[in-house]
């Protein structure tokens, strides 16, 4: 009859009366570890990437025919980078120490806007500090601290990171406005649509939507408010964005595919292996 | 037409206890409630097991099936395969009492810990209105049954007994966000608590307490993240104490004005 049983911890004078004397870490029958297992992975895949093309594969990020530019390089502002594709400058000189990625300004905003966003704490601590691995399932750490502490108190700079993520968007805009470029500069005044052009624009929403959905976003547009009554224009904002804001882990894993996705598109047509699909000019 | 099924039951006191096999009857469109009544009825009379309305209102039949935290009474039974075991325990981060009931007189104690609404000075009783716009972020916070299955699923206190002292939970949360975004509360210090006698920043919104809410509060994301970006205005974001002093908003302005 008896299937599982244990010895409670001995009630300290004056502390902590016991718990019910359960040895099992966890009673869950359902596959709780999955969810962490696919977004932990997924997300490994991505910094594996990203890591690769940042730092190894430092070319094919622009064509110069259609002008099409990587989000991942975007802002291009090295030496290395052809004129056209340079519309901030030539900041950084052409050849860097080999930890310096050529993209340092864009990864370093996305690894701080990325690594304190609230979707991906939940995520990465759940995934890879196992803090819990899954909800009802102890976690094997012995002390915890939360976010008081250095170094995780620093997760309360998120909303720096969204300020700086929207001036890349920004810049984003930009280039995907550029990418409306025909190979043909006396056809339509140089203007020009290809399947690229189509990518580069999925991803821009995907990446507004991401941006705009954020927790700090909402906080910002209304959330801080005590009086909405006294604020409409930011009520009516804050009701937008909180709507999003329901879809965010959406957004940020749609986001991150739709970056791979483009490179992967923009790096390909650069580099020759396959030819831009023209829908005009 | 009712099944036979397995359910094993925790069954034990502070000095110890065991997990109880039981195959029990199971009628169409019952729920694990009932059944726990039923092994109550036919086998184990002196079963513990606290319950009161039966319809998911009242929170008094947490308990953790087959190790979620759940109301026994909102648990289907059709839910499960009939070949499955149903495990019921005790809900783990509280002490025991006996069998399936816990003193959850934590939550008490951080309840009373927490200062209360204060009215606005300048109105009296009777004269405090109040637009819907402005009061119904904070109703949804009132919807909490105190079932405290947020509480005994969150892992800062469930898996470290020392945090108790400084951590107050996610109901204490929805509470403190409940009454910061209040429009007549006449408090200006709730993020300062939250922040230094509650231990929001504990909280590494890993959302298991929205995951469990019966009444599916969105506790993380309209709790718990706007409370911690409004600790983030007080205590951490230079630019906003900056624009503060330059708009001569250096004392927050009375809740009834802001």
């Amino acid at each position: 009859m008896t299937t599982t049983s244990a010895k409670p911890s001995p009630a300290m004078p004056g502390g902590p009366r016991p718990r019910a004397a359960i040895a099992a870490k966890t009673l869950r029958t359902d596959r709780w570890w999955l969810p962490s297992l696919l977004s932990g992975g997924g997300f490994g895949l991505f910094v594996l990437y990203t890591g690769i093309r940042c730092f190894f594969i430092q070319e094919s990020f622009w064509v110069e025919q259609y002008h099409y530019l990587t989000p991942v390089f975007s802002p291009c502002i090295s030496e290395k980078c052809p004129d056209n594709a340079s519309d901030l400058g030539q900041w950084l000189p052409a050849s860097l120490p080999f930890f310096i990625p050529l993209p340092i300004l864009t990864l370093g905003i996305l690894t701080v806007f990325r690594l304190t966003c609230y979707y991906y704490r939940k995520m990465y601590y759940r995934a890879y500090f196992m803090s819990p691995p899954g909800c009802a399932v102890n976690e094997p750490a012995k002390k915890y601290s939360g976010e008081t502490r250095f170094p995780l108190i620093f997760q309360n700079i998120h909303r720096y990171g969204w300020w700086l993520a929207c001036g890349l968007l920004m810049i984003n805009t930009w280039d995907a406005v550029r990418a409306f470029h025909g190979a043909d500069g006396d056809v339509a005044g140089g203007f020009g649509i290809g399947l690229g052009t189509l990518i580069i624009w999925g991803n821009l929403v995907m990446l507004w939507g991401y941006s705009v959905s954020c927790h700090a976003c909402r906080h910002i547009t209304g959330g801080r408010l005590k009086h909405f009554s006294r604020h409409p224009v930011r009520y009516w904002l804050w009701t937008k964005v909180s709507k999003l804001n329901a879809k965010h882990m959406e957004f940020a894993w749609a986001s991150l595919f739709s970056v791979i996705i483009t490179d992967v598109y923009i790096m390909s047509v650069s580099a020759g292996w396959i030819t831009d699909l023209r829908i005009f000019n | 037409m009712g099944t036979d099924r397995h359910f094993r039951v925790w069954r034990g006191n502070e000095a110890g206890g065991e997990l109880k096999d039981y195959q029990v009857e199971v009628n169409e469109g019952e729920v694990a409630l009932d059944v726990l009544h039923r092994i109550q009825a036919t086998e184990e009379p002196d079963l513990a097991v606290r319950w009161n309305c039966k319809a998911g209102k009242c929170g008094s039949c947490s308990c953790e099936i087959n190790g979620k935290p759940r109301l026994a009474c909102m648990t289907r039974m059709s839910t499960f395969e009939e070949t499955e075991t149903v495990t019921v325990t005790p809900i783990r981060t509280f002490p025991i009492v006996r069998d399936l009931v816990t003193d959850v007189s934590f939550n008490y104690a951080k309840a009373l810990a927490m200062p209360a609404f204060k009215p606005p000075g300048e109105l009296a009783p009777g004269e405090y209105r109040m637009q819907q716009v402005d009061i119904e972020r904070s109703q949804e916070f009132r919807k909490c049954i105190e079932c405290f299955l947020c509480q005994t699923i969150c892992h800062v206190i469930r898996d470290h007994e020392e945090n108790k002292e400084a951590f107050s939970g996610p109901r204490l949360f929805i509470r403190a966000a409940e009454l910061d975004m209040h429009p007549l509360d006449a408090r200006s210090d709730r993020e300062e608590f939250a922040q230094a006698a509650q231990g929001l920043g504990l909280c590494n919104i890993t959302k298991c307490c929205t995951e469990v809410c019966p009444e599916h509060i969105k506790i993380t994301d309209n709790a718990i993240i706007a409370m911690k970006e409004r600790v983030v205005d007080e205590r951490f974001d230079p630019l906003v104490r900056l624009g503060r002093k330059i708009f001569r908003r250096d004392r927050r302005q009375p809740a009834s004005t802001k």
